[in-house]
């Protein structure tokens, strides 16, 4: 294929395929767990990071992934002791992190291109070195999930229930909030800011649709979102689209798919 | 050993500056089939949760297997049942066999894997509550009666010696009410599982327990239901003469 004779497109397919391995897979927790907001949020935050990251001049990647952790044990302390109302938590962040972002980018200056490709996703200017990282962290998702599936599932199915046979629900929780800032982090150069939650939530929910069990659900989610990014990425390099915009939109596709056959069985 | 599986002493528990159980003294000894009755809101629910450890104390001690439940570790010893509308999201996708492995989830610690242990654990579990044909479906597409098997299936999963249900007949056809008390006889009977049974529906209760708790904010009888009901206890709980009690088969 002609267009695999181009590092930029080979490292956008392998910075894909990296997100569409881990962020489906932690979606599905997400989902089921109506933490989908929290991811959106998370991605903001992240942005703050990046801010951070250009006028101290470090990685961004590495600003994006302090701050999307510090968010998301923030979040979750709200959110585990009640003081807030848990959508009104999220809000506060999300917007509290965008101002952040624009804030410190405007004191870096003449990074508003930058901040396109944050807010977008630049997947084509995936470089060597980011392409590493994000397989770090991919690699952290994924053995965390196999690591701890039972107790996640637990958790996920019935909290109360877990905690009575004495799985350790608040640590899992801030494990999985964890997972999902981390997930973000991989999320945001592929897609965008923006974009992040929907491939951790419409993979998720189209095989929702169609799988027979839990762990099928998982996988289906994991296909799902690989068909998105491979057939995005081929439709943006011949149709001369943004990237991060076709990935999702085939997302939808496939979900409406998954949906009609789903509504004829 | 000592034969006293539950105790709860002086128990209080307020909910928003509301007293909603008041100096509860409850023992349950090893092998009992006990149904908590009386009337709503009068804290049948929070007397289960205050001794699973899930509403704080406001004063007194719980006791489970002689040890306080703030030292408690032995989870895998004891099965819960909740409330069916407050666990369950019926579009959740796993299959029974998943939900009732995930029974097991707790025991060993957590990064262990299920090994062929914990699935024939499962297995016989899903045996004794009748699913095992149908384990590979998914749990919203069962029946009421037969989701209910389901949670307690997880529960017995874990092989516990004291099973605590949450209403479990609630929505429930005549039917699947009888299976279900068909189960929860075997499982007193020819397990010798200690079951601690909370319902509103006092016929079916006094006709299979073998003690009775009567609780409207406290616990004003506890023993064996013939006597409740010669002490005129459930129309003292009730306030009313109306009831209909069926008889002990």
């Amino acid at each position: 294929m002609e267009l695999l004779q181009y590092g930029f497109m080979l490292r956008a397919v392998g910075a894909g395929l990296l997100l569409a391995l881990t962020a489906p897979a932690v979606g599905v927790f997400v989902v089921l767990r109506r933490m989908s907001p929290m991811a959106d949020t998370l991605a903001h935050v992240a942005l703050a990071g990046v801010g951070a990251a250009v006028l101290l001049g470090v990685s961004p990647a590495l600003g994006a992934l302090v701050l999307a952790l510090i968010g998301a044990l923030g979040v979750e302390r709200l959110r585990a002791s009640g003081q807030l109302f848990g959508e009104a938590a999220l809000a506060l962040f999300l917007s509290g992190g965008l101002a952040v972002a624009l804030v410190l980018l405007s004191l870096a200056r003449g990074v508003n291109a930058g901040l396109l490709g944050y807010l977008f996703g630049a997947v084509t200017a995936v470089g060597p070195q980011d392409l590493v990282w994000m397989a770090v962290l991919a690699v952290v998702v994924g053995s965390s999930l196999a690591i701890f599936y039972k107790d996640l599932f637990a958790l996920t199915f019935d909290e109360e229930a877990a905690r009575v046979q004495g799985v350790p629900v608040e640590a899992l929780n801030v494990l999985l909030t964890v997972l999902v800032a981390v997930t973000v982090v991989v999320g945001m150069r592929v897609v965008g800011v923006l974009l992040t939650s929907a491939l951790l939530v419409i993979p998720a929910l189209t095989a929702m649709r169609l799988a027979r069990s839990f762990r099928a659900t998982l996988g289906l989610a994991v296909a799902f979102a690989a068909a998105a990014v491979l057939s995005g990425l081929v439709a943006s390099f011949y149709l001369d689209v943004a990237p991060s915009g076709a990935v999702v939109l085939v997302s939808i596709l496939l979900f409406a798919g998954a949906s009609w056959v789903a509504g004829r069985h | 050993m000592d034969a006293v599986v539950v105790e709860l002493e002086h128990v209080c528990v307020d909910f928003h500056g509301e007293r909603v159980l008041d100096r509860v003294d409850l023992r349950i000894r090893r092998g009992e089939f006990v149904g908590v009755i009386g009337p709503n809101g009068a804290g049948k629910t929070t007397l289960l949760r205050a001794l699973l450890g899930l509403v704080r104390l406001s004063c007194g001690h719980v006791r489970l297997f002689g040890q306080d439940l703030r030292r408690f570790r032995d989870w895998h010893r004891v099965g819960y049942v909740p409330q069916r509308a407050v666990a369950f999201e019926t579009r959740f996708p796993a299959t029974i066999l998943e939900v009732v492995l995930s029974g097991r989830a707790g025991r060993g610690g957590v990064g262990r894997r299920f090994g062929p242990q914990d699935r024939a654990a499962a297995e016989a579990a899903l045996q004794a509550a009748g699913l095992w044909e149908v384990r590979d479906r998914l749990v919203g597409q069962l029946s009421v009666g037969q989701q209910q098997r389901v949670f307690v299936a997880r529960a017995l999963a874990n092989e516990p010696e004291l099973l605590l249900l949450d209403e479990p007949t609630v929505g429930v056809d005549p039917e699947g009410e009888e299976r279900f008390y068909e189960l929860l006889r075997h499982l007193h009977r020819e397990r010798g599982t200690t079951v601690v049974l909370v319902s509103h529906d006092v016929a079916a209760v006094a006709r299979e327990v073998s003690q009775l708790a009567c609780l409207n904010r406290t616990l004003f009888f506890h023993g064996p239901p013939e006597e409740a009901l010669r002490a005129g206890t459930l129309e003292r709980l009730y306030g009313t003469r109306s009831l209909v009690v069926a008889h002990r088969h």
